[in-house]
C-alpha cells in the first residue's frame, strides 16, 4: 500500500491511523525559527467519526487508506444489507450494513445515484446528493387557500422520513427536499 | 487552465502598508543613527544550524574555469558580525533571507528579515531598543519579560536547565503526541514551548500588539549567543525571543565573540548534521577570523518582518502580506 509524507499532507486526504481509515480535516507546518519542523494534523476516523489532534516530525510517513467514493445507484434493502450498483457500467454491486448508510436512510430511493465510499472494497459509507425528489405518503388534509401564510405541519414521506411542509401539500404530492438540511424545497410537477 | 495565479497574494492596500512599515522602521534606525548595510544574498558560506537548510546553487564563470558552490543566506548574521568587527558600529539589514523546505501557514522559502547590532548592549538592554522601535511603527505594548526556566517551571513543574533527557521525553508523550519518540532534547524543549506555551503569549483582545519576550534559553539551545550564569547558578544562553499574540516573531542574542568558541560551535554543529545524514555546508571561517581580530561587546536580533505586518493586519498566512508568495512566484 502507497504511503505520505508529511509534505504530502493536505485536507481531503485518506490514511490508515491505529488501525483505523480518517481523513485529515487540517495540516499545519509548525516550525520554531532553530528548531526541528512538525506537522500537526486533525483527523477525521472515518469508522467512529470521532476528530483528533497528532503531531509528526516532518518527514514521517503515514500509510495511505485504501478508501475511495464511487457513485452507486441504490437497488433494493433485504432488512439486513442496502445493496447498490456501480453506474460505471460493470454492474457491480455491494452491500451496505445499517452502520453503513447512516442517516442516509432517510433519503434512499430506488434508481437514485447515491456516493458510495468503499474502504477495502465494502461500503463504509453513503452519502445522498444534495436534493432528492420523494413522494409524500402521509399528512393532514391540504388547507385550500392557504400558501400565504407561513404555517407548516409534518408530512411523511415514502423512505419513511418526516418533513416540515407548507399546509397546502396534500398526499401522493412528489417534493424536493434538501437533504443537507432535511428540509423542503418545492413541489416537482 | 486560466486562472487567478497571476495576481499578487496580497491586496494592494495590504502592500502600502507593507511599504509605509518598511519606511517607519528605516526612519527609527535613521533616528537612532544605526546605519543601513546590505550583505551578500550570495555565499561561499552557509549556517550550518542543524535544522535551517540553504539554497544551493553553482557559480559558473564564463568562458570555463572552476566552478564554486554557492549558497543563499538564511540570515545576514555572518557577513554583519564581519562589518562589526571592521569597525562599523550599530547596524541594521533590511531584506530577504531563504530557507530551503520552509512553505505553507505562517513560512515562505523566502521572507524579509530585519536584523540588527547595537554596540554595547546586552540582551536585556535590547528588549528596551526593541520595544522602542516597535512602539514607534506598530500599536506595541511589551507585556511582560520572563525566563524560559520561569516558563517551563508554571506549565509542567520542571527546570528545563537540570531535566533529564528522558524527563522531557516522557513530558512530550504525556502533553504532545504518546507516538513521538526518538527525539532529540532540543527537539522535545521546542515541542513543549510550541504547543503548550508558545500559542498563549501575548493574547490580546484588542487591536494592540502585546509582547512578551522569553530570555535565558537552554545553553544546548545557544546558536550564536554568548553563555552566562543565571540567578539559580546555572548556566543558560543570553538568547531571547520575542512572541506576540502567540506568535514568533524575533530572535536575539547577546552575541558570541569568542573566536575559538564560535569555531567548535560550528564544527559541532557540521558534525551533527553529518551524523543525521542531513547536508554539510562550509561554515564561515571568515566569521571566526573576524572574531579573532576582535569584535565589539554587542547584542543583535532578527525578526520577521512579514509576521509582523500579519500581526499588525490581523492576517492568518504569510501569503497575504507578501506581494508573490511561493506559490504564484
Amino acid at each position: 500500500m502507497a504511503s505520505y509524507s508529511t509534505n504530502e499532507f493536505r485536507s481531503g486526504l485518506k490514511v490508515m491511523l491505529e488501525g483505523d481509515p480518517c481523513v485529515i480535516i487540517e495540516n499545519e507546518f509548525v516550525k520554531p525559527g532553530k528548531g526541528q519542523a512538525f506537522n500537526r494534523v486533525k483527523f477525521r476516523n472515518l469508522m467512529s467519526n470521532r476528530v483528533w489532534e497528532r503531531t509528526f516530525k516532518s518527514g514521517e510517513s503515514i500509510e495511505a487508506a485504501d478508501v475511495m467514493d464511487y457513485d452507486m445507484e441504490y437497488l433494493y434493502t433485504d432488512g439486513e444489507f442496502w445493496h447498490f450498483m456501480m453506474t460505471d457500467g460493470s454492474f457491480e454491486q455491494h452491500a451496505a450494513s445499517k452502520d453503513a448508510v447512516g442517516d442516509t436512510i432517510d433519503w434512499l430511493k430506488e434508481q437514485e445515484v447515491y456516493s458510495v465510499t468503499l474502504y477495502n472494497g465494502s461500503p463504509l459509507s453513503v452519502s445522498a446528493p444534495n436534493f432528492v425528489e420523494l413522494q409524500v405518503v402521509e399528512t393532514d388534509p391540504g388547507l385550500k387557500g392557504d400558501t400565504a401564510q407561513g404555517g407548516s405541519k409534518p408530512a411523511k414521506l415514502s423512505t419513511g422520513a418526516t418533513v416540515k411542509v407548507p399546509l397546502f401539500i396534500t398526499e401522493g404530492e412528489v417534493l424536493k427536499i434538501d437533504t443537507r438540511t432535511g428540509e423542503y424545497v418545492g413541489r416537482v410537477k | 487552465m486560466s486562472s487567478d495565479n497571476w495576481k499578487p497574494s496580497a491586496s494592494i492596500s495590504t502592500l502600502k502598508q507593507r511599504a509605509d512599515l518598511f519606511g517607519r522602521i528605516r526612519q527609527y534606525f535613521d533616528e537612532q543613527n544605526v546605519m543601513e548595510v546590505d550583505t551578500p544574498m550570495l555565499s561561499a558560506s552557509a549556517t550550518v544550524d542543524l535544522h535551517i537548510d540553504s539554497f544551493v546553487t553553482t557559480f559558473l564563470p564564463i568562458g570555463g574555469g572552476k566552478e564554486q558552490s554557492c549558497y543563499l543566506h538564511t540570515s545576514p548574521e555572518f557577513p554583519m558580525k564581519r562589518l562589526l568587527a571592521a569597525g562599523s558600529g550599530d547596524i541594521y539589514s533590511l531584506g530577504r533571507v531563504f530557507r530551503n523546505g520552509e512553505a505553507g501557514g505562517r513560512h515562505n522559502p523566502e521572507f524579509t528579515m530585519l536584523e540588527y547590532y547595537r554596540v554595547g548592549m546586552n540582551q536585556h538592554q535590547l528588549m528596551d531598543d526593541m520595544s522602542e522601535l516597535l512602539s514607534s511603527v506598530a500599536d506595541f505594548k511589551e507585556l511582560a519579560r520572563v525566563s524560559y526556566g520561569h516558563l517551563f517551571q508554571e506549565y509542567f513543574g520542571i527546570n528545563p536547565h537540570l531535566a533529564s533527557d528522558e524527563e522531557l521525553a516522557r513530558l512530550v508523550r504525556e502533553k504532545v503526541d504518546s507516538s513521538l519518540d526518538g527525539l532529540e532534547r532540543n527537539d522535545c524543549l521546542d515541542l513543549l514551548f510550541s504547543n503548550e506555551i508558545e500559542p498563549g503569549l501575548g493574547k490580546s483582545d484588542s487591536k494592540q500588539l502585546n509582547g512578551v519576550y522569553v530570555y535565558d534559553y537552554p545553553a544546548s539551545m545557544a546558536a550564536l549567543a554568548r553563555l552566562h550564569t543565571n540567578e539559580g547558578g546555572e548556566q543558560v544562553a543570553a538568547r531571547f525571543e520575542l512572541f506576540i499574540n502567540g506568535v514568533e516573531l524575533a530572535n536575539g542574542y547577546h552575541e558570541l565573540t569568542n573566536a575559538q568558541e564560535q569555531h567548535s560551535r560550528f564544527q559541532a554543529e557540521q558534525d551533527k548534521r553529518r551524523e543525521l545524514g542531513r547536508p554539510v555546508y562550509p561554515y564561515d571561517q571568515r566569521l571566526v577570523e573576524g572574531l579573532k581580530s576582535g569584535m565589539p561587546d554587542c547584542a543583535g536580533v532578527a525578526m520577521g518582518l512579514d509576521r509582523l505586518l500579519m500581526l499588525m493586519l490581523d492576517k492568518k498566512k504569510i501569503a497575504d502580506v507578501i506581494a508573490f508568495d511561493f506559490s504564484r512566484a
